[in-house]
């Protein structure tokens, strides 16, 4: 096999990667119980997926100008999936769309109890 | 080759349904809005494997507006998401959490006032806050 013949099943095989990784995410969108273990299942293929096909991409094109074009598109979902999974991670909570039964530890839940204690002594 | 495509356009088609499925069933709009940016990501990487499938490289222009736009419709719905759209979990814990957490950071800039020396009017203007 020639150098493009292992280019092109690269960039197939980045291909299949990625797509399963989408594959996950809508498995885990569907299967985990609740709002923020779902977030944690969408953010897979925001980025690692992005990353295999971009590659892919670059792979199919062999040129660096190309490659250069496409780091625009990693770095701008770099940027904005953080900001969008911390608000909803915010929001989850802050609504109450988890399920504190499937939780290991609740992190926030001591500075809210010592806030509501602080509040209730504030009110007295 | 010709059947990775198949196999890949199989493997988007199946999370896309999956994704869809949350879309339309998810008992909150939260969990509405992480699946149309499941949506939305694989829309991206479905963009960029046709331009492998034909050779081209003309659609990179949209798959940067693409990556930098998909996340605002998310981020508006979770800046302005209420109590009242939850239908899973305790609202009155949420409700406490809210106010009790306003409150100690009312609180606490106090206190940060009174140690800082300031005068008695801007404390009690941050009471008032």
């Amino acid at each position: 096999m020639t150098l493009d013949d292992w280019l092109d099943l690269a960039a197939g095989i980045a291909l299949l990667l990625g797509a399963g990784l989408s594959l996950t995410a809508g498995l885990g969108v569907i299967r985990f119980p609740d709002a923020l273990s779902r977030l944690h299942a969408a953010t897979k293929p925001q980025i690692l997926g992005l990353i295999f096909v971009v590659l892919a991409v670059a792979l199919d094109s062999r040129s660096w100008a190309t490659l250069l074009a496409l780091v625009p598109v990693v770095v701008f979902q770099m940027l904005t999936a953080p900001i969008s999974a911390h608000m909803v991670g915010r929001a989850g909570y802050r609504t109450g769309n988890f399920r504190a039964d499937t939780l290991v530890s609740d992190d926030l839940d001591a500075a809210v109890a010592r806030a509501s204690r602080y509040s209730g002594e504030d009110d007295s | 080759m010709t059947w990775i495509m198949w196999a890949v356009g199989a493997l988007f088609a199946i999370g896309a349904a999956l994704a869809l499925y949350r879309v339309v069933v998810g008992p909150s709009i939260l969990d509405r809005m992480i699946a149309s940016d499941v949506l939305l990501t694989a829309l991206i990487l479905v963009v960029c494997t046709e331009m492998v499938l034909n050779n081209h490289t003309r659609s990179i222009p949209l798959t940067v507006v693409l990556a930098a736009t998909a996340v605002f419709g998310t981020i508006a719905v979770a800046r302005y998401v209420s109590r009242q759209d939850s239908r899973t979990g305790s609202t009155d814990r949420a409700a406490a959490a809210d106010v009790a957490l306003h409150r100690y950071e009312v609180q606490e800039s106090l206190t940060d006032a009174i140690s800082l020396g300031q005068t008695d009017e801007a404390a009690a203007e941050e009471e008032q806050r």
